[in-house]
């Protein structure tokens, strides 16, 4: 199946959780706001979020800025 | 003397707002923060870059901070809500920098948008410190609109030219019962006196300390000019003159005939 990750198009092999995409890229889930389809994504909702085919998903944290 | 300055119901000690961009070396913001004394802090967000995933500028940030997340990036209203709205689902607080940008040359805030963002938040809690163009017509509506202050900019972002807007800010600040907080263009600890002579409220800046040679030395350099033009602005500056006026008494000179 086909998501787009941050503006990419990614392949995955099958359906995942949220959580599991995060930890395969290194992220750590504490640090990171999520977005599936513009609608955000509680983090107590990471592990139980399934990501689907076609779904686009923003991973987002902070930087430094003015 | 009690000179609290109250921000979105908050009491906020220092004056000096500074953001997190920019630093060649992030590691040395704790030791800026406390140079400068900043209780408040500003952030962006922005997508993960999966290179770099442990990267996290929170590290260095102490946790007694406010975190002022900033909404740049976005060119609309809707965009501004969507970044806030992602921007408090870190868990880090509900206080939001409103910057709707489309100008790319200049990076001046576009107000009419500000003012829709700053509506749509304010309703649903946020802090709101809206970054606008010096305009009163704006300000006011801001205010309206359930803003938290107010945030003029003093000259285009990263520019250091100092307070070119002076003469309208100075109108927001005489006539906004909201903290005005001077953001942008302070290129200098002088600049930084000068707004608080003026009466804002606080300053913000980035550029000017994080991009200097030493930016622990600045950032204490513009702790010491924010107290001293606050403290200027409490004790009443006496007024200009064209001629002169004698601070030594003008009798009992040395030689002098009585008539």
């Amino acid at each position: 199946m086909t998501i787009t990750l941050n503006g990419k198009s990614q392949i995955l092999d099958e359906s995942a959780e949220l959580l599991a995409i995060l930890h395969d890229r290194q992220v750590d889930p504490a640090h990171v706001v999520v977005e599936i389809n513009q609608s955000i994504i509680p983090r107590d909702a990471f592990a139980t979020t399934l990501v689907n085919d076609g779904d686009a998903i923003e991973i987002l944290r902070f930087v430094g800025g003015g | 003397m009690n000179d609290e300055l109250v921000i979105g119901g908050q009491v906020v000690r220092s004056r000096l707002i500074t953001g997190s961009g920019k630093y060649q070396d992030e590691s040395i913001i704790p030791q800026v923060l406390e140079a400068a004394g900043c209780d408040i802090i500003t952030v962006a967000l922005r997508r993960m870059d999966f290179d770099r995933p442990t990267e996290n500028i929170l590290r260095h940030v102490p946790k007694n901070k406010i975190l002022l997340p900033n909404t740049s990036g976005a060119r609309t209203a809707a965009e501004a809500v969507r970044l806030a709205r992602l921007a408090r689902a870190t868990g880090c607080g509900d206080w939001i920098k409103i910057e709707v940008i489309n100008d790319q040359k200049f990076l001046l805030p576009d107000n009419y948008e500000t003012i829709k963002a700053t509506e749509v938040l304010a309703a649903e809690g946020f802090v709101v410190l809206p970054y606008m163009c010096p305009d009163l017509g704006t300000a006011r509506r801001l205010v309206d609109a359930g803003a938290a202050a107010i945030m003029p900019l003093g000259a285009p972002i990263g520019t250091n030219r100092g307070i070119r807007t002076r003469d309208l800010i100075e109108i927001l600040i005489e006539e906004i019962a909201l903290p005005i907080i001077v953001d942008a263009g302070i290129g200098r600890p002088s600049h930084a006196t000068e707004a608080m002579e003026m009466g804002a409220a606080a300053v913000l800046l980035n550029t000017a300390i994080a991009t200097a040679d030493d930016p622990i030395a600045m950032a204490r350099a513009f702790r010491l000019a924010v107290e001293a033009g606050r403290l200027a602005y409490l004790g009443g500056m006496p007024g200009a003159s064209t001629f002169a006026r004698a601070s030594s008494p003008l009798t009992g000179f040395l030689d002098q005939t009585e008539a």
